[in-house]
């Protein structure tokens, strides 16, 4: 299979590689996929509470070089968006920016689910003021 | 250190063609185009002389003589021909047939095909290297079974079965006995009267001998083999396989054979050590790196590693430069991964990270150092982004995590 410039690009040089601690009330994250199906993404969102801006993304992913430039991608996209911006953003776009074959879909999919999944523990954090929380795991 | 890019190290899916092979092939393609079964004129008679010395070549190899080998397109055609040929001669008999989970899709289809229409199969598992037992053969034939049919390696994992004690258990109860070999002739000695084979499935084109062809044994006696035919016409190949033969595909099976018998010694040392030499770089800088397929009993030039927390089709991006291949589920149109690795009871999630390499004659010491390095690099690459690795590293058990599957 060919990849796209884009998809090797980010799978070379992924951007906002790294862990936040999720000790921060003001992380989330989004843990998406499973071991067993070859895909696991994790990102993390940090925000400003004040303003609801997401001012950092970090992810990492266990998955094809497909799934792992979709998370890079992600994390690009979602970094200075407010939380409803971020929640706005589908895989079609994600899809459609690093040309992924149908096979290749789900990929995007799992990316979505994990932007959706950290807003979800982050707010979810915010709103008990829990002091650590396990990430939500959701699926695709 | 140079080395020339891309380097192939998929030999268990294709050779390339040794240039000896092609040279012997060439004039039958111009000069010597003789059709083998006219009989009444030079052309032709030249034809048949290259195509029996083929069969001496390819028979010498396995032990067997030249009448028992029957040409075919290739092994996939050998194994239906095989199997198919034998359940409909012998329907009288029984309609029971032995064969394993972890075979090649070209014995499992065929075995399936004849479900549909009737036939009982088993399918014997296999233990956690990929072997079945002769004891486990013996224990599974009944008075309707009529066929045996296990391969002598297999083309993902490299494990070796006790081809020789199989065989002695099917000659025991009087049932036939087929053994794809495939992945094995040319590589480790195979010699069907030792192993007490009454049919044989041999490729061209894993052997450095050209696609396109192959050949399938059938003992003539102790027992005599008859099968029904698949493709019925001028009754050539003793009339088990219709059609022309592609004579000079057939020149090249037989001169790669020939090569094979040869060289087969040493080249099997060879490839061995440049397997080990790959291995023990990549298991001396990498943790957690399992084997998949037996330890010791295994093809010389096949080594199949899982790489735990990397994606097989991530790893082979990060070595684009080494042709490779992987059982996990992104490289398959199926989504599924490798059914040979999930049947020794790999998890699904190491069956993932696993990568076949083939190690073939024109392999080179400076190639299996450049691609142990670039595995080294590749792997660490995509563990500093694993999610997997990381919790793996802060302790967490990720058998007990809640993980959504999709």
């Amino acid at each position: 299979m060919a990849y796209s410039n884009k998809v090797l690009d980010h799978y070379t040089n992924p951007r906002n590689v790294g862990s936040f601690s999720q000790a921060n009330p003001n992380v989330g994250t989004g843990l998406v996929g499973a071991p067993e199906c070859g895909d696991v993404l994790k990102l993390q969102i940090l925000v400003n509470p004040e303003t609801g801006v997401i001012e950092d993304a970090k992810f990492k992913t266990f998955g094809c070089g497909s799934a792992i430039a979709s998370s890079s991608l992600a994390t690009e996209w979602i970094k200075g968006k407010t939380i409803d911006e971020a929640m706005a953003i589908k895989n079609t776009a994600i899809v459609e920016e690093l040309a992924l074959p149908p096979v290749k879909v789900h990929c995007s999919v799992l990316a979505e689910d994990a932007i959706k999944a950290a807003i979800r523990n982050y707010q979810e954090k915010q709103s008990t003021e829990s002091e650590k929380r396990e990430p939500a795991a959701v699926g695709a | 250190m140079s080395v020339k890019l891309p380097i192939y190290m998929d030999n268990n899916a294709t050779t390339r063609c040794d240039p000896r092979v092609v040279e012997a092939m060439l004039p039958y393609f111009t000069e010597k185009f003789g059709n083998a079964a006219s009989r009444s004129h030079p052309f032709g008679w030249e034809a048949e002389e290259a195509v029996e010395e083929a069969r001496e070549q390819v028979g010498r190899l396995i032990g067997a003589t030249a009448k028992e080998i029957i040409f075919t397109s290739g092994a996939t055609e050998s194994n239906n021909l095989a199997i198919k040929g034998v359940a409909s001669m012998y329907r009288k008999k029984g309609n029971h047939i032995i064969t394993a989970v972890t075979e090649h899709k070209a014995v499992i289809d065929p075995c399936k095909r004849l479900e549909r229409d009737g036939y009982q199969v088993t399918f014997l598992p296999v233990d956690r290297h990929g072997q079945v037992s002769p004891d486990q053969v013996a224990a599974a034939i009944t008075d309707k079974t009529i066929l045996v049919s296990i391969m002598a390696a297999n083309n993902e994992i490299g494990t070796l079965q006790p081809i020789a004690g199989i065989g002695k258990a099917c000659k025991e109860r009087g049932v036939l006995f087929h053994c794809d070999a495939v992945q094995t002739v040319g590589k480790v000695p195979v010699d069907v009267e030792e192993m007490k084979i009454d049919l044989l499935s041999l490729s061209g084109h894993k052997i450095y001998g050209p696609k396109g062809v192959g050949a399938l044994y059938v003992r003539r006696k102790d027992p005599r083999v008859r099968l029904d035919p698949l493709i019925d016409g001028g009754g050539h190949e003793r009339g088990m396989r219709s059609g022309t033969l592609a004579v000079p595909l057939i020149v090249g099976l037989g001169a790669a054979c020939d090569l094979c018998r040869r060289e087969m010694t040493e080249e099997s040392q060879r490839t061995m050590r440049l397997r080990e030499r790959l291995r023990k770089a990549i298991m001396d800088q990498l943790d957690e790196t399992y084997i998949n397929g037996h330890p010791a009993e295994r093809l010389p030039g096949n080594i199949n590693l899982s790489f735990a927390y990397v994606e097989g089709e991530a790893l082979m991006m990060g070595i684009k430069d080494v042709a490779v291949s992987s059982g996990s589920a992104c490289t398959s149109a199926s989504l599924e991964p490798s059914y040979v690795l999930r049947a020794l009871g790999v998890g699904d999630e190491l069956a993932h990270s696993s990568i076949r390499f083939g190690i073939g004659r024109f392999n080179t010491e400076e190639e299996v150092d450049f691609v142990a390095d670039q595995v080294i690099k590749a792997v660490n690459h995509l563990r500093d982004m694993s999610p997997l690795y990381e919790m793996a590293k802060e302790g967490i058990d990720l058998k007990t995590v809640q993980w959504a599957s999709h």
